[in-house]
């Protein structure tokens, strides 16, 4: 029947202005292809740096687990780097985006994604603060997929859902990274950065492209 | 005989722009204008004269703010509104069971 069609389509219609508009949808996918390709660069540079080492008899996977200080400072350092510079680039597509919808980016919607996400991020900050102290370096690899996988997953009811199956990739990516203790580089370049690239690639392919 | 079910129909809610409107507020506590614009993608004349509609029956309540210059006008539902948009609710799940 006609009319029953017509509010059968109202309905759905409703509730999907709901699910909607709880929702911070300004997220650009140019963010993630951006922070991915931060976290390649990162990744290869740092191969390079480790390799060099091992040009002296050093073995990375080793490294692993027995740093020396001066590496260590190295590798944190250009973690903060790489965290820092993905962090403003994925900022500055998605404030481009919102201007250009003229959404406000400090909506309710952006508070609530980001505190959803920023709390397993920073307990997993902890986390990992804890493993180099006790020097269970190893274990910094995997930890760091797996807590920003359940941040994507958590926050991904704050945003466009397709986040949610990046968060699933980064938890799968972890949990195998945990028997594989010693690639975490190789894991991160496949976490951070490849999934991040074609995540964004798919999300602007489907919303963005004009 | 069934009492037709239309007469439940809110004629308030019957375009898909105020429903749009509607469906926003209820599960938001404030929507800004442009964040309504972008969810519901019509056009600014549009969308504020549906605006003023639903504000002259009372359903919702505005609020005019700024953000640094810019004007920033915020919408948020009001009680009668929730009541009617709930009613109206009701209804369409009602005349959808009566059909089948």
């Amino acid at each position: 029947m006609d009319s029953n069609q017509e509010h059968l389509d109202a309905l759905r219609d409703i509730k999907q202005m709901m699910e909607r508009s709880s929702r911070f949808i300004s997220l650009s996918g140019l963010s993630g292809i951006a922070a991915g390709a931060c976290a390649l660069a990162a990744s290869v540079y740092t191969w390079r740096l480790l390799a060099s080492r091992k040009a002296y008899g050093e073995d990375y996977r080793q490294l692993a687990f027995e740093t020396g200080d001066s590496l260590k400072m190295q590798l944190l350092t250009i973690g903060g780097i790489t965290f820092i510079a993905a962090l403003l680039l994925a900022f500055f597509f998605t404030y481009t985006r919102s201007l250009k919808n003229g959404t406000p980016i400090w909506g309710i919607t952006a508070r609530r994604l980001l505190w959803n996400t920023m709390v397993p991020m920073i307990v997993g900050g902890i986390v990992v603060l804890r493993l180099l102290q006790a020097g269970l370096a190893g274990l910094i690899a995997p930890t760091c997929l797996l807590f920003y996988g359940l941040a994507l997953i958590n926050g991904s009811k704050y945003t466009l859902p397709e986040v949610r199956w990046l968060g699933y990739c980064q938890l799968i990516l972890g949990i195998i990274n945990l028997w594989m203790i010693g690639y975490g580089l190789i894991f991160w370049a496949i976490g951070f950065g490849i999934l991040h690239i074609v995540y964004g690639a798919m999300m602007w392919w489907r919303y963005e492209r004009q | 005989m069934m009492k037709n079910p239309i007469e439940h129909l809110n004629k308030t809610f019957d375009s898909r722009v105020r429903l749009g409107i509607m469906s926003a507020l209820l599960v938001n506590a404030e929507v800004s204008f442009n964040e309504l614009k972008e969810l519901i993608a019509v056009t600014d004349g549009n969308l504020a004269s549906h605006l003023k509609t639903l504000e002259e029956a009372a359903y919702i309540k505005v609020h005019k703010g700024f953000v640094g210059r810019k004007t920033n006008t915020t919408y948020a539902i009001s009680k009668a509104g929730e009541k009617a948009f709930k009613a109206h609710l009701d209804a369409l799940e009602q005349m959808i069971k009566g059909v089948k």
